[in-house]
């Protein structure tokens, strides 16, 4: 990945402090301009960094940093826990009217993703609060957006109200309204057609469906990977309208995600869902510390734990967590690691998540497909018990019977002995993280840094 | 002659519909960006440590990039010192100097790689980021130049898009080879191809389905499609434009890196132009991988679609600014 997370980047900082005893001022102000950047580059706006960083300061020439023998756990300390009060609590909850149906808005920029996570909640409705929503297709201006949510609602097997491209939006949704008290629906979603801020015409239409439909929710729809306007779009759409949440899209990406912060310092509402693919089941709640942490570049950890707990039994996982905390994993842990991690969606997604994965050169390119997965096997099942329980003793004439062994070349055989190296020392690495994470709960949300 | 003479000679010879789209569209982007380098000018009559903060600021916010940012800023610090420049109205025109040396490094840059045989347009990006709507817009282009048109509807995944491509080949009357949803995009490309050779086509332009960089299921597939383009044309396809959104951040750059790796992207088009984002990562995009933008998207309909041009784009950010200088270079 071509970012530095704020971890990496201030190790740099503290290496220069190290041995030096105290932490002056000036150090601070170093360690400051590192976090800055760090914000910077990962897209939140910088009028937001300015006053954030103006407030950690605040608090760290306030603490104890400066007598503190850890003065990098103290500043990220504080990063985290300004960051995560800005993010504020988890709040995944959509509103409910007193009187049914209840309406609920899509708005946002071309291609932010309205359309699709207009499919995704009314899936979320259904499965998780077993209600009965419609959709409403009130883009009438890009080619074919009706053809698309009715697409959707047939892979939903949920309805769709449309009137074709030629009726108004606002006639649209009043006509919608209708329609859904006659069959009972408790549920609303209009989809709107993408537009610019700036653009009167189209933001004095939203107005208008607001004044007729008196939705109970406008949600904006941000794509993760926007830049520094978000400040300026989010600004605009709550100042006309009052948005009363956010979906934050595309958030499977690699992107740092720093619109996040921006939208919720602007407009101060909840980041209430977040979009992870493109699949109309890819829709998760917002975890606003999570949030926090992939902003600083620490690693999605959090998920990540959450996914591989929900996979793998509970005793073996224990044995395994012991066997990686030791060192102790051999080849056979190794394939069936591969198969739970194989469970648990693709591999190149759960290695995004993982702090400093990017970093390790081997891992960045283990891309594990079904065909890949055999290969792997042949080489191991190639392999005699002792060389699967001691990789060490695998000298050159070992490695080429194994390679003959599995139909393999020697290269590969290479190149899986080298990755289950990396492999092992990131598993100690992440063990380490779930054993602190056990022990003490908030905080720094039981992350472990290099410098701890 | 100097810089802003250059410039603007430039500009008046272009068609003067065209400076004017391409103005109108960034008058926003413009407005902001320009307010605030004359502010900056205002408020700081001499270029100090604050001036120069202050300006990167401005560049930050047109998300530039904090590396492309800083190595600029250095640049001018070197400059201002090399030419004594004290005030800050002379640092302007280095400025933009700068700028436009930075994004277009030689003369038709932008032009197509066209073919006197079929010509094959590739068209990748992320989700969203406006490559059908490009691809219409672009077959418009081309049918206006008496070119006959054929377009590949490769997203066969995301609800809708096929109809999507079909909605815009009724609009500009151009030929949409299709299959059904679902099927595998490397067998429509190998369809649209063998169509398109048969009518004789001059232009191929290829669709495929928005993919995050990070997906690696995705980008294989991505090079299977270009692989197949290959096997039945083989200096084909001709060009492979990255459709970027000019609201997106410092991703472009993850996106431009991977993309070109995947399938070795000969430009760019950068779309969304005509809101306030301001697509400032294009800068370091050329700046590190040395990517040329081709054409910028600047709205919704089949006419919003520009050749890009260095000079313009520069202008268009510090119009006002060059005014400005220019009346003062008067009152001389
Ligand atoms: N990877 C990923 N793609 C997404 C996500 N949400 C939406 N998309 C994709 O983003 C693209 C745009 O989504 P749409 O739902 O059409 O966006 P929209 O806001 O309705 O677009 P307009 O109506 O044109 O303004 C599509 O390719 C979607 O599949 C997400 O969470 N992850
Ligand atoms: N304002 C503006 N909107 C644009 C521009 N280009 C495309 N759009 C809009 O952006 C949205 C997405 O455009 P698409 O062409 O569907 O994008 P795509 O990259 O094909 O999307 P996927 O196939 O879903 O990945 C649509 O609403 C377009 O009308 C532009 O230059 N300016
Ligand atoms: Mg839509
Ligand atoms: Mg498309």
């Amino acid at each position: 990945m071509a970012f530095e997370g704020l971890a990496e980047r201030l190790q740099g900082t503290l290496n220069k402090i190290r041995g030096k005893g105290k932490v002056s001022e000036q150090d601070v102000k170093v360690m400051m301009r590192e976090v800055r950047l760090a914000l910077l580059e990962a897209d939140v706006n910088f009028k937001v960094v300015k006053d954030f960083i103006a407030r950690v300061k605040e608090r760290a020439v306030g603490s104890d940093v400066f007598e503190s023998l850890t003065p990098g756990q103290q500043i990220i300390k504080i990063v985290n826990e300004e960051l995560t009060a800005l993010m504020g609590g988890e709040q995944s909850k959509i509103a409910v009217a007193q009187k049914s149906p209840t309406v609920v808005m899509m708005v946002g920029l071309q291609g932010a993703g309205k359309t699709t996570t207009t499919g995704k909640l009314a899936n979320h409705l259904r499965k998780k609060h077993n209600r009965n929503p419609l959709m409403v297709a009130a883009d009438i201006y890009r080619p074919a957006a009706i053809k698309q949510l009715e697409t959707l609602g047939k892979q939903l097997n949920m309805p769709v109200f449309s009137m074709g491209d030629q009726v108004s939006p606002v006639e649209i949704a009043k006509e919608a309204l209708a329609k859904a008290k006659e069959d009972h629906h408790d549920y609303v979603l209009i989809d709107t057609a993408g537009r610019l801020h700036v653009d009167e015409e189209l933001m004095g239409e939203l107005d208008e469906i607001k004044e007729l439909a008196k939705p109970d929710e406008i949600l904006l729809v941000v794509d993760a990977m926007t830049g520094q306007d978000a400040v300026n779009v989010a600004e605009s759409f709550n100042e006309r309208l009052g948005i009363t949440g956010v979906v934050l899209t595309k958030l499977d990406g690699d992107t740092r995600g720093g619109a996040a912060l921006s939208v919720k310092a602007v407009t101060d509402t909840p980041i209430k869902f977040a979009g992870m693919g493109e699949k109309v089941d890819q829709l998760e709640p917002f975890h606003p510390d999570r949030m926090a942490s992939r902003i600083l570049g620490m690693g999605d950890v959090l998920t990540l734990i959450e996914k591989a707990q929900t996979n793998v039994d509970e005793a073996r996982a224990k044995e395994l967590e012991r066997k990686m905390r030791t060192n102790e994993l051999t080849f056979d842990d190794f394939l069936e690691q591969l198969g739970q991690v194989r469970n648990m969606g693709p591999l190149d997604e759960l290695l995004n998540m993982m702090p400093g994965a990017g970093k390790m050169k081997g891992l960045k390119n283990v891309q594990v497909d079904d065909k890949q997965i055999g290969q792997i096997e042949a080489i191991v099942r190639s392999m005699t018990k002792a060389e699967k329980e001691d990789p060490s003793i695998l000298n050159a004439n070992r490695r080429r019977r194994i390679a003959k062994g599995s139909g393999t070349t020697i290269q590969e055989v290479n190149r899986l002995i080298k990755q289950f190296g990396e492999m092992k020392k990131m598993m100690k690495q992440m063990s380490g993280m779930q054993q602190k994470g056990k022990k003490k709960k908030g905080g720094l949300g039981g992350m472990k840094f290099p410098f701890m | 002659m100097s810089f802003f003479k250059k410039l603007k000679e430039k500009i008046t010879t272009q068609t003067d519909s065209v400076t004017t789209k391409f103005k109108d569209g960034l008058t926003k982007t413009r407005d902001s960006f320009v307010g605030q380098m004359n502010e900056l000018v205002k408020n700081y009559r001499s270029v100090d440590e604050e001036f120069f903060e202050e300006l990167e600021d401005i560049l930050i916010s047109a998300d530039v990039g904090v590396h492309t940012v800083m190595d600029l800023i250095d640049e001018l610090k070197d400059e201002a010192r090399r030419r004594n420049i004290k005030d800050a109205k002379d640092i302007q025109p280095v400025i933009s100097e700068k700028l436009a040396e930075m994004l277009q490094k030689s003369e038709n840059e932008s032009a197509l790689n066209m073919q006197e045989t079929m010509t094959v347009i590739l068209f990748v990006g992320v989700n969203g980021v406006g490559k059908t709507t490009t691809i219409g817009k672009m077959a418009h282009r081309f049918k206006q130049e008496g070119k006959s048109v054929v377009m590949a509807a490769g997203d066969t995944f995301r609800a809708g898009a096929i109809e999507q491509l079909e909605v815009w080949g009724e609009r500009v009357g151009v030929d949409v080879i299709k299959q059904q949803a679902g099927s595998d995009p490397a067998a429509v490309m190998f369809d649209a191809i063998q169509a398109a050779k048969s009518r004789k086509a001059d232009v191929l332009l290829c669709d495929t389905a928005g993919r995050l960089q990070n997906k690696v299921n995705l980008m294989n597939e991505l090079e299977k499609v270009k692989r197949v383009i290959s096997r039945e044309i083989p200096d084909a396809p001709h060009e492979v434009l990255l459709v970027l959104d000019a609201t997106t951040g410092q991703n472009a750059m993850s996106q431009a890196k991977t993309f070109s790796k995947t399938t070795d992207v000969s430009g760019i088009v950068l779309t969304k132009l005509d809101g306030t984002a301001k697509g400032g990562i294009v800068l370091a995009i050329r700046n590190e991988l040395d990517i040329p933008v081709k054409f910028v998207g600047l709205g919704e309909g089949m006419d919003d679609l520009q050749e890009f041009e260095a000079d313009q784009y520069v202008h268009g950010l510090f119009a006002d600014v060059l005014q400005e200088a220019e009346e003062l270079a008067e009152e001389d």
